[in-house]
């Protein structure tokens, strides 16, 4: 019996795993590391142990640190979540050798599946069809596209998709430079790379009974740069006799290798129907609840059950309905998907109707909440969003509606990018895969879901609620009319930009209301500095405005909006010199290209950021010479700080 | 409490005409606001833009605070006369950083913002308000000095300006200025004679003398920039505190001087839980008939300028032509002085002298509403003695200490303009509605009395008097009182702060209210004249 379980994790599968044992009656040990101090998976747990330090190295990837806050928490079972140590066999035994219960698949079942290589191997003895692999020297143009993988890999790390022979040994070199620093594993390997394959899953648990169950299958097609963002169950893609073929390699591929516990089997399908094996993720996966609302199981439930000898029925449940799941990350998709940190200052989804657990409606699991610190050190999914309904148009439209709904405000978020997604027509045709973002395009994809009018008219009702404040803070005459003038001459001017675009909102409020130029068929109702009622054309609308530093929130039916204030002066001793380059995003420099005073040409290189797991090229922006370089390998930047000057060459 | 109520009936035909009247009336304002606010025409205004400069205008409303409100004054100074409506030059007060000051911007699109005889007046009305009632200065300055052609009615009076910014200093009270442009010769002590500088680069320039003048007196060659520019100032001469990259960095400086006062009123802070007056502002414009010659009851007025409508009257009873009382506006508390029946009688005469003295008490601050043709003639009054009790009543406010505020709703005529503290009364404020007139009589009674005045002197004379030249001289002095009477006419004079829209009254007074509070609120210690008995 589990009467302590600790998390090796953090975030939502931290928070997700708890639930469970709350529900079951075992107590729970959080581990957080300083940057999650005040996270809310810290604070959920009935004990939590600190990791000093903020980088995972330090902290969530120290088995023998989680080991012993274990013992010191008196826990007496481990889950490693997913991610960090949770394909770790080495981590897995040490939990083992320590006494106490491991709950996941046995360190032998995680050591062979971790070796791509090895499992690839076995699946084909065992009769799973697999992509056969390539070795790179005898690659010829027939192969391409293909792919390098890391043998160790995982979430897309170490991954290049090779498209041109010639790029092969770049593709290989930096993938194994990944993969070493990533996994600590140089291995890769190359295998076909099939451009408009659907990826598909089978979740499969077992006990230690010698019962598989191939639970249900999963599409997670929808990718980028390897990452799933959507996941779904069913898949819209497999029929009956398909179900049954990827039921029946999934059960193999456990059984192979004596599989316990819950654990997921990839496949790649080609548009034939025909599939491949990919890997085997021998943990709970990100995208486990549309199974859970689907199948009505608690999957972590089980996984507790079985690691505690459990035995399972013959069959699993038959799934009914249809289940969507988005990952909301902090990341901006139009401007290369660059991850985004900062005070998450409201996140608030409508409707919600659980939490962490299955059911009909709408379920969050989400890992942060108002005030949240979203920091750089771990990944940037904020929450799951998932929605479960009879039919798969039903889910997406309860999940489309809520992400359109939610505010959001602190950071930016993929959330356009998953409405539009959710709303196109191509997905609700079921017409998705790996190639979805490439085949319709970022521009249309991650298009702000407000614009035009919509957009002009939230800038109205920023700019109003900003009056209102303004006048609710004024400590002298306050409370005269604002604005007000014995002679009109110009009115207030308030300036409002987002990404390319400046509204320069010029109003009035004059005893006859609101005089706003190009704002001819809008009529103030009431402004207040939270919120703002328009009558526009007849139809009222309400706006939700919160301002956080010089950011403006606006959000209202036709959308959510954040607008930067232009402040009323610049200071001039603020302004950068020209040529300066600063620092897009958090990160620490891992890399330089140049010193002061060497020449550069328009895009050379100039330094590596590391963010996010990416690195990023900071490149000249014209030829010059590089005058300033006040940044050195190892130093943490933070948005906006400085990294080099590129003057004018003498 | 006392809340008032109102008979006001919104739907009759004379309250629809009233309106009607004072919609045109307002309009017509309107329209000679336009004209200032225009200030040199389109084509200096170009001009002006097109050298990267704001308008004054701009520079104002990018000085004070974002959606805070702004009172101009004097907006139509020079009106009827030679020089362009508003004199050149805009003042009022403003909100800084939370302070309220005193705003002084020159038009340069004026004539390059010259100073002329109107534009001196109305700069010494702005140093008198910011004065009486501690405002500090902020003068924002691009002006090419005195209209040379005017000089006799400029130079010897104008030394006032100089004057009052350092004594405004002395007093503690604070004085800014931001130069962006030229501010030589004399106009160079406006930053002289100031606590705070900012200079904007390239653009100012201060200098007593510039290269002609220096050549002709020493023989010295030199220029501007080494002169009076704004980087000299800063670094070599001292005279420019900051020196500022542009327009805007000026005014973002000009603030952040403001910010660092440490300002306090000295006055008491009004109630911040005050409730609105219960009846619609819109009403005023119906409530004042066209013909000033009908009266109308001040109460409906009151009732839709204090807070909560609550008045509570002072011997309503007694002299009922004269309605007192006690209310508060946007938080401050009040006395009210206003005319009911247009005459003052001894009993209304003695009733203000009494209440005004109750004010000082109190330290409580009067408003005057005026609709007055005057004290009662006759011969029971004059025997009654109205002029010993008109006296007790202008004894009363000549040395009353509180602050005062004069309203001219309709007439103000004769000694009751004096009364009610008119202009010569040193109201804090005086506003006039576009309904108002004010004169020594009505334009009738003046052409009347002229005429019997001039058949006496006739028939002393043994002279036919003519009734058609009679006819005439009295529809031309009819016209030209009633010209003189109206207030456009006194704006231009600067016989009042401004044309005021009803229904902005309460707005206008809570914000000269405030704008008083900056200076300590204190009544007379006895000190009032021999009241005749």
């Amino acid at each position: 019996m589990i009467h302590n379980l600790l998390v090796a994790n953090r975030g939502e599968i931290a928070r997700r795993v708890f639930r469970s044992c709350r529900d079951a009656g075992i107590g729970t040990t959080a581990v957080f590391s300083d940057a999650d101090a005040a996270a809310p998976h810290t604070r959920e747990a009935d004990v939590a142990v600190r990791l000093p330090g903020d980088a995972p190295g330090e902290t969530y990837l120290r088995a023998e640190l989680i080991v012993k806050a274990a013992a010191d928490a008196g826990a007496d079972a481990v889950h490693p979540g997913y991610g960090f140590l949770s394909e770790n066999a080495a981590f897995a035994r040490a939990v083992l050798d320590a006494g106490l219960t491991w709950v996941g698949p046995p360190p032998v079942a995680i050591e062979t599946m971790g070796s791509k290589v090895e499992s690839k191997r076995i699946m084909t003895a065992a009769g799973v069809p697999v992509l056969s692999e390539l070795d790179p020297a005898s690659v010829t143009e027939a192969d391409l596209p293909l792919l390098v993988k890391a043998s160790a890999g995982g979430g897309g790390r170490g991954m290049r998709v090779v498209r041109e022979l010639g790029e092969l040994t770049e593709a290989v070199e930096s993938a194994r430079a990944e993969a070493g620093s990533a996994f600590g594993d140089p291995t890769v390997f190359c295998e076909r790379y099939l451009e408009t394959g659907r990826h598909i899953e089978v979740q499969v648990l077992a006990d230690s009974h010698g019962t598989v169950w191939a639970v249900g299958e999963r599409e997670c097609s929808i990718q980028r740069r390897h990452q799933k963002v959507v996941e779904e169950a069913p898949s819209p893609f497999v029929g009956e006799a398909m179900r049954a073929e990827l039921f029946d390699a999934a059960r193999k591929a456990a059984s192979a290798i004596d599989y316990v516990g819950a654990g997921t089997v990839e496949f790649l399908a080609g548009p034939d129907g025909r599939f491949y094996f990919l890997e085997m993720n021998t943990r709970l996966q990100v995208e486990h609840p549309v199974t859970e609302n689907v199948t009505g199981l608690d999957l972590v439930a089980l996984q507790l059950s079985v690691a505690q000898g459990a035995k399972l029925p013959p069959e699993p449940p038959a799934p009914q309905g249809h289940s969507i799941e988005v990952r909301l990350y902090a990341e901006d998709p139009a401007a290369g998907w660059q991850p985004q940190s900062g005070t998450l200052h409201t996140f608030e989804v409508p409707g919600v109707d659980r939490e962490f657990t299955h059911g009909a409606g709408l379920r969050l699991d989400s890992g942060v909440e108002s005030g949240s610190v979203v920091g750089v050190h771990y990944d940037p999914m904020l929450a799951k969003v998932i929605t479960w309904a009879p039919t798969r148009d039903e889910a997406a439209r309860r999940l489309a509606t809520a992400l359109a709904g939610a505010k959001i405000h602190g950071v930016v978020t993929n959330r356009d990018l998953l409405v539009n997604v959710l709303r196109h027509e191509a997905f609700l045709a079921g017409e998705t895969d790996t190639a979805f973002f490439d085949r319709h395009g970022l521009d249309t994809l991650a298009r702000p879901l407000v614009g035009g009018d919509a957009e002009k008219l939230s800038a109205l009702a920023a700019a109003l609620a900003d009056a209102a404040r303004n006048r609710a803070a004024a400590t002298t005459l306050g409370r005269l009319p604002s604005g007000w003038r014995n002679v009109r001459s110009a009115g207030q001017r308030k300036v409002f930009t987002r990404g390319d675009t400046t509204h320069e909102v010029l109003y009035s409020l004059t005893r006859d209301g609101l005089r706003a130029e190009g704002y001819d068929d809008v009529r103030l109702v009431s402004a207040e500095p939270g919120r703002v009622v328009l009558d526009v054309a007849g139809l009222r609308r309400t706006f939700a405005v919160a301002r956080h530093g010089n950011v403006s929130f606006v959000d209202s039916a036709l959308g959510s909006v954040a607008f930067t204030a232009e402040p009323r002066f610049a200071d001039p001793s603020a302004a950068l010199a020209a040529g300066s380059l600063v620092a897009p995003m958090p990160g620490t420099v891992v890399r330089l290209a140049v010193g002061v005073g060497d020449a550069v040409a328009a895009g050379d290189p100039l330094l590596w950021l590391e963010a996010m797991k990416m690195e990023h090229r900071i490149a000249a922006p014209a030829d010059g010479v590089v005058t300033e370089l006040p940044v050195e390998v190892g130093l943490q930047v933070e948005v906006g700080t400085i990294l080099a000057v590129v003057g004018e060459r003498a | 409490m006392t809340a008032l109520r109102s008979v006001v009936d919104t739907r009759a035909g004379e309250f629809a005409a009233n309106r009607e009247s004072m919609l045109e009336k307002l309009a017509e304002i309107d329209a000679e606001h336009a004209k200032a606010v225009a200030g040199g025409g389109e084509k200096y205004v170009k001009r002006h833009r097109k050298r990267g400069k704001l308008l004054a205008r701009e520079r104002i409303e990018l000085l004070i605070d974002e959606d805070s409100p702004f009172l101009e004054l004097s907006p139509l100074a020079a009106w009827g006369s030679d020089y362009r409506v508003g004199a050149s030059v805009i003042t009022g007060i403003g909100v800084v950083e939370g302070v309220e000051c005193l705003i002084s911007a020159s038009d340069p699109t004026v004539k390059g913002g010259a100073s002329n005889p109107w534009t001196t007046k109305k700069s010494f009305r702005a140093a008198d308000i910011a004065a009486q009632n501690r405002l500090p200065v902020i003068n924002l300055v691009e002006s090419g000095g005195a209209d040379l052609p005017t000089q006799k009615e400029i130079f010897i009076p104008g030394g006032r300006i100089f004057r009052d910014i350092t004594r405004s200093s002395a007093a503690k009270v604070p004085t800014v200025a931001l130069v962006f442009g030229n501010s030589t010769a004399g106009g160079a002590y406006l930053p002289g004679m100031s606590d705070y500088v900012v200079m904007v680069k390239e653009r100012a320039k201060v200098f007593l003398g510039g290269p002609p003048l220096v050549k002709m007196a020493t023989g010295e060659e030199s220029d501007d920039e080494s002169l009076g520019g704004a980087e000299m100032h800063a670094r070599t001469s001292g005279l420019a505190d900051y020196l500022a990259a542009d327009e805007q960095d000026a005014i973002r400086l000009g603030r952040s001087i403001i910010k660092r006062l440490n300002w306090h009123k000295k006055g008491p802070a009004p109630r911040s839980d005050y409730a609105e007056p219960l009846f619609d502002v819109e009403d005023l414009l119906g409530i004042v008939p066209s013909d000033l010659k009908v009266p109308f009851d001040p109460r409906e007025v009151i009732a839709r300028v204090v807070d909560g409508s609550d008045f509570d009257e002072f011997k309503p009873l007694y002299g009922s032509s004269l309605v007192t009382g006690w209310a508060n506006i946007h938080g401050y508390p009040v006395g009210i002085l206003a005319n009911a029946q247009g005459v003052l009688f001894s009993e209304e005469s003695q009733k203000a002298a009494q209440f005004i003295q109750l004010a000082n008490q109190i330290d409580t601050p009067l408003v005057f509403l005026h609709n007055t043709t005057g004290y009662m003639v006759g011969k029971e009054y004059e025997q009654g003695g109205i002029i010993k009790h008109g006296a007790m009543m202008i004894n009363a406010v000549s040395n009353s200490k509180v602050p005062h505020l004069s309203v001219l709703m309709g007439s103000s005529y004769g000694a009751g303009h004096y009364g009610m503290c008119g202009r010569a009364y040193d109201p804090r404020f005086l506003f006039a509605w576009p309904s108002a007139k004010s004169a020594v009589m009505g334009p009738a009674q003046l052409a009347g009395v002229l005429s019997i005045v001039a058949r006496a002197a006739a028939a002393g004379r043994g002279q036919e008097y003519s009734e058609e030249n009679d006819a005439a001289m009295r529809a031309m002095v009819e016209n030209q009182i009633e010209a003189e009477s109206m207030p456009m006419f006194l704006s231009g004079m600067l016989y009042d702060d401004g044309i005021i829209d009803p229904r902005d009254t309460r707005t206008v007074l809570g914000l000269s209210l405030s704008a008083i509070h900056n200076g300590p609120v204190k009544g007379a210690e006895g000190g009032f004249g021999v009241f005749r008995m």
